[in-house]
C-alpha cells in the first residue's frame, strides 16, 4: 500500500451521515460553509433508517404534555446518571426540532385534526410519572426511515458535499490537543486522504456489533468512538448498554416498543401478563432496562416459551387488524420475514437484544467534546464535536428511554452544527498547520494489516469478542464473570492487534474495511468490560449480583459512592470519574429518588 | 446442529487482479439458523474474505444488499434460503445495467443522479408556520406506497428502458420519488415537477413492462405512480 496521502481542506468535516450527521450538515451547508460529509455507506443506508417507533416531543397533540414532564421522565429513566442541563436542553428543543422535520417534508402520521400523530412509549408519562402519555411522534413504524430520507433530501436541496463510501480512519490532533480533521480511505480505490478542517464533527453512531446478539446493522462498529479513544479522548459511561426487550428471538431484528405503545402485551409460557408483577403502574410500558430484566428473570425461572424455554411472547392478536396494518405494517412484515409468524393471528417470539450504546465521546450540550483538564473536569477540545449515539452529552445516563435516541440526534446534531457555525463565523481563522506526524497512526495501521504474517482471522476474532461480551457483560452482570471478562477481552484484543487479511486488492476491499472496523469495535469492547467490572453498584442497564436491592440501597443503586460518570482511557487502560451535573438550566434539580414504574 | 451445503455460482471481478469477469463455483456449509441468503453470504465471506458485496441493516430497510439472484433482482437479507430449489447452484450476479466496481458491487452513480434529478425534497416557499403544516389523515394516506422506497435500485436495474437509456430515462425509483412529492399536499411545485418530466425520455420511456413492480422488495408499485404522473400530464394538456 502506497504511503501517499492527499490533503483536502474544508471549513468543516462531518464523519457519518446518519441522523446526527445529516442534521449537523444541514446547519453547516445552509450557513454556506465549505463542508465535507464522509460516510462509509450511502446516507440513507445509515442505521437511523431502522428506527421504528417514533421521536419524543411534548407537542401535546392528543393530550396535555409539557417538556418539564419529559425532562423528569428522562432523568428518572437515566437512573439519575444523566446530566440535567443537557436533559433540560434536549426536552425544551424537542418541539422545535420535530416541527423543523415536518417542514422538511417528513411524512408523519396524522391525527384527525391534521397534526402529527403521537403514541405512548415506555417510561414517558404525564405529570411527573403519573400515567403513560402520547409523546412519540411517529410515521407508522418506519419513523427512522422517514426521518433519514427527509434529512437526506434536505441536504440534497442544500447542496451538501458527500464523500460516499469513504471510511474515516483516524483523528488528527496536534501537540496542543486541537483536532484538525481526519484521515480517510476512499473505498473504491483504496487511496488515503486527509480532510484538513477547522471543525470536525463525529456522528458515527454506536457499536452494538460488539455483542453477539444485536439489533444493530453490520456497519455499527463504533468507528468514531474507536478513533477518539486512539487519539487520547476518554470514553464516558461505556458500561451502560441498552438491551431492547423485543428483538426477534434468534434473528435479533428489532420489534419496536411502539407495538406495546399500541397495546401489545408480553406473555410468559403460562400466557401470563408478567409485567404486572414487575411494574404495576406502567406494566408493559415500563422503561426498557426494567422490562428486559423482567423477561430474563421469567426465562431464568423456567417460564420461558418454546421448546428451549428461551424467549417470551409479544402478543398483539387482540388488537384490531386494521390498526396493526395502519400503525405497525413494518412489524407485520418483520414477523413474517424473520419469525415466520403472522402477528395478526400469532404471538411474536422475542428476547432482550443489544440495541443502544448510552455512553460515548464526552460532550457538553453544545455538542463540543469535553475532557478533564487542569482547571475543570469539562474542558473543551478545540475543533472537535460529537453528536448522536457516538456521543455522551449525557442525556441517557444509565438507561435511555425509547424515542429519545431520534430526539438526541436531532437536537445535538443541530446543536453541534450551530456551535461549529458560530465559531467559524464569529472568529474566522485559517487552517492551523498539520503536525508532521498527522498520518503516522493511520499509515502504521494500514501497513501492519497489509504485511501481517501468521496473524489471526478477522471473522474469528470478531466472534470471540462478541461471544465474550454476550457472556460476561449481558443483561445481568456477575462480579466473577466480569473479572474473567476483562481478562478474556484483553486476550481478544491481542488477536485483533495481529489480524491478517488474504485480500490485498486496492479496489473496494471489504476485508480490509472489516479489519479496520474491528480495530474500533475492540476499543469499545474493552472500555465496556473494564468500566462495567469497576462499577460496584446497580444502576439503570448495569445490574450486578453483588449490588442487590436492599432497603439502604434500593435497586442496588449506591449514590454515595457511584453517582458519577466513568471515563475510560485507552492509554494505560485506566479509569477516571467525573461528577454528574444535577443542575438544570432553568428549573429545580430533579431530586434523587428510588426508581419504580 | 444440522448443517447443509449450499452451492453457488458467483460473479467475480477484481479489476486490480482480473483480466475479465468470471463465474466462480463455490459452496458453503450453513446451519439451521441461517434463514436468509445474506446469512449464507456472510459465511462465504468468512471462508473467502475477498468476495465483495454490500450489506448493512440485514432487515430490508437500508437497501444495501440488492443483487441479481437466480436471474431476478432482490435483497439478499430478505431472500429465504428455503426458497432455492435443491440440487441447483444459486447464481449470484451484480445488479444488471450498472457498471461493476468489483464482484457484486455496482457503481450506483447513474441511479442516484436520476433520483437527484427529480428534486427529491419538499418545495414550499411559504414562510414556515410556528407549528406543523396541517395534513389530514386521508391526504397523508396518499403518500403510502411512495415514501417507503429504500433506494435499493432493484426496480430501475430490472427495467429494460433504464438499461437502454440510464442517462435519459429517470427510471422507476426516481419517478416513484417524483410522484411522492407531487402527491404531497404540502408541496407547491407540482407544475414545475411535471415540466421537469415533460420529455420524450425522462417519463415517457416507461412502457409499463412492470418488471419494477415484480421485483420491488418493499411491495411498492412504481408503474402505478408513473401512470398517475402520465395522467396529470394529459390532464394539464387538455
Amino acid at each position: 500500500m502506497s504511503a501517499k496521502v492527499t490533503v483536502r481542506k474544508f471549513d468543516a468535516v462531518i464523519v457519518g451521515a446518519g441522523g446526527a450527521g445529516l442534521r449537523a450538515a444541514i446547519q453547516l451547508s445552509e450557513a454556506g460553509l465549505k463542508t465535507a460529509v464522509i460516510t462509509k455507506v450511502f446516507p440513507t443506508r445509515s442505521h437511523t433508517v431502522a428506527a421504528q417507533g417514533g421521536v419524543a416531543a411534548s407537542l401535546g397533540n392528543s393530550e396535555e404534555d409539557h417538556w418539564h414532564w419529559h425532562m423528569y421522565d428522562t432523568v428518572k429513566g437515566s437512573d439519575w446518571l444523566g446530566d440535567q442541563d443537557a436533559i433540560e436542553f434536549m426536552c425544551r428543543k424537542a418541539n422545535e426540532c420535530v416541527i423543523e422535520l415536518e417542514h422538511y417534508g417528513m411524512p408523519f402520521d396524522r391525527t384527525d385534526n391534521g397534526r402529527i400523530y403521537q403514541r405512548p412509549f415506555g417510561g414517558h408519562m404525564s405529570n411527573f410519572g403519573e400515567k403513560p402519555v402520547r409523546r412519540s411522534c411517529a410515521a407508522a413504524d418506519r419513523t427512522g426511515h422517514a426521518m433519514l430520507h427527509a434529512m437526506y433530501q434536505r441536504n440534497v436541496k442544500a447542496n451538501t458535499q458527500f464523500f460516499v463510501e469513504w471510511m474515516a480512519l483516524d483523528l488528527i490532533r496536534d501537540a496542543e490537543g486541537e483536532v484538525l480533521g481526519v484521515t480517510a480511505m476512499e473505498m473504491e480505490t483504496g487511496e488515503i486522504y486527509a480532510f484538513h478542517s477547522k471543525a470536525t464533527i463525529f456522528a458515527t453512531g454506536g457499536a452494538g456489533r460488539i455483542y453477539y446478539s444485536s439489533t444493530n446493522a453490520f456497519i455499527n462498529t463504533g468507528d468514531g468512538v474507536g478513533m477518539a479513544a486512539r487519539a487520547g479522548i476518554p470514553l464516558e459511561d461505556m458500561e451502560f448498554w441498552q438491551f431492547h426487550p423485543t428483538g426477534v428471538a434468534g434473528a435479533g431484528v428489532l420489534i419496536t416498543e411502539g407495538v406495546r405503545g399500541e397495546g401489545g402485551i408480553l406473555r410468559n409460557a403460562n400466557k401470563e401478563r408478567f409485567m404486572e408483577r414487575y411494574a404495576p403502574n406502567a406494566k408493559d410500558l415500563a422503561s426498557r432496562d426494567v422490562v428486559s430484566r423482567a423477561m430474563v428473570t421469567e426465562i431464568n425461572e423456567g417460564r420461558g416459551c418454546g421448546p428451549n424455554k428461551d424467549f417470551v411472547y409479544l402478543d398483539i392478536t387482540h388488537l384490531d387488524p386494521a390498526t396493526i396494518m395502519k400503525r405497525l405494517p413494518g412489524i407485520h412484515e418483520i414477523g413474517i420475514q424473520f419469525a415466520g409468524v403472522d402477528c395478526l393471528r400469532e404471538m411474536l417470539p422475542v428476547v432482550p437484544t443489544c440495541h443502544y450504546q448510552m455512553g460515548g465521546i464526552p460532550t457538553n450540550y453544545h455538542g463540543q467534546v469535553v475532557v478533564p483538564g487542569k482547571r475543570t473536569q469539562n474542558e473543551i477540545v478545540p475543533g472537535f464535536f460529537a453528536a448522536g449515539e457516538c456521543a455522551c452529552a449525557s442525556v441517557h445516563g444509565a438507561n435511555r428511554l425509547g424515542t429519545n435516541s431520534l430526539l438526541d440526534l436531532l437536537v445535538f446534531g443541530k446543536s453541534a452544527g450551530e456551535t461549529a457555525v458560530d465559531e467559524l463565523k464569529k472568529s474566522p481563522k485559517s487552517h492551523k498547520e498539520l503536525p508532521a506526524d498527522a498520518f503516522d497512526r493511520t499509515l502504521a495501521r494500514l501497513n501492519r494489516l497489509d504485511t501481517q504474517k501468521d496473524g489471526s482471522n478477522v471473522h474469528e476474532s470478531r466472534l470471540d469478542m462478541q461471544r465474550s461480551m454476550q457472556k460476561h457483560a449481558g443483561v445481568f452482570r456477575f462480579d466473577k464473570l466480569l473479572k474473567e471478562g476483562v481478562q478474556k477481552i484483553l486476550e481478544v484484543q491481542k488477536d485483533v492487534e495481529k489480524t491478517e487479511i488474504k485480500d490485498k486488492s486496492k479496489v473496494f476491499n471489504t476485508a480490509r474495511i472489516e479489519a479496520l472496523e474491528l480495530d474500533n469495535l475492540i476499543e469499545v469492547a474493552v472500555a465496556t468490560m473494564v468500566s462495567a467490572e469497576a462499577r460496584k453498584e446497580s444502576r439503570g442497564a448495569h445490574v450486578r449480583d453483588d449490588a442487590p436491592d436492599t432497603p439502604e440501597r434500593p435497586n442496588g443503586r449506591d449514590d454515595a459512592n457511584w453517582l458519577k460518570h466513568s471515563l475510560w482511557y485507552k492509554e494505560g487502560n485506566r479509569l477516571d470519574y467525573k461528577s454528574v451535573n444535577l443542575r438544570p438550566l432553568s428549573v429545580d434539580t430533579i431530586a434523587l429518588k428510588t426508581r419504580a414504574y | 446442529m444440522t448443517t447443509r451445503t449450499l452451492q453457488f455460482k458467483i460473479y467475480r471481478y477484481d479489476p486490480d487482479t482480473d483480466q475479465k469477469p468470471y463465474m466462480q463455483d463455490i459452496s458453503v456449509e450453513i446451519d439451521a439458523t441461517d434463514r436468509k441468503l445474506l446469512d449464507a453470504l456472510v459465511k462465504l465471506k468468512a471462508k473467502d474474505d475477498a468476495i465483495a458485496f454490500r450489506r448493512s441493516c440485514r432487515e430490508g430497510v437500508c437497501g444495501s444488499d440488492a443483487l441479481n439472484i437466480n436471474g431476478r433482482n432482490g435483497l439478499a437479507c430478505l431472500t429465504d434460503i428455503a426458497s432455492f430449489p435443491e440440487g441447483k447452484p444459486i447464481v449470484l450476479r451484480p445488479l444488471p445495467g450498472l457498471p461493476v466496481i468489483r464482484d457484486l458491487i455496482v457503481d450506483m452513480t447513474q441511479f442516484f443522479k436520476q433520483y437527484h434529478s427529480i428534486k427529491p425534497y419538499l418545495i414550499n416557499n411559504d414562510p414556515p408556520p410556528e407549528r406543523e403544516r396541517l395534513q389530514s389523515p386521508e391526504e397523508r394516506e396518499e403518500l403510502n406506497g411512495l415514501y417507503e422506497c429504500i433506494l435499493c435500485a432493484c426496480c430501475s436495474t430490472s427495467c429494460p428502458s433504464f438499461w437502454w437509456n440510464p442517462d435519459k430515462f429517470v427510471g422507476p425509483a426516481g419517478l416513484l420519488a417524483a410522484y411522492r412529492f407531487i402527491a404531497d399536499t404540502r408541496d407547491q411545485a407540482t407544475s414545475e415537477r411535471l415540466d421537469n418530466l415533460e420529455d420524450p425520455y425522462r417519463l415517457f420511456r416507461c412502457h409499463t413492462i412492470m418488471n419494477c413492480v415484480d421485483v420491488c422488495p418493499k411491495g411498492l408499485n412504481p408503474t402505478k405512480a408513473i401512470g398517475k404522473i402520465k395522467d396529470m400530464m394529459v390532464q394539464r394538456a387538455i
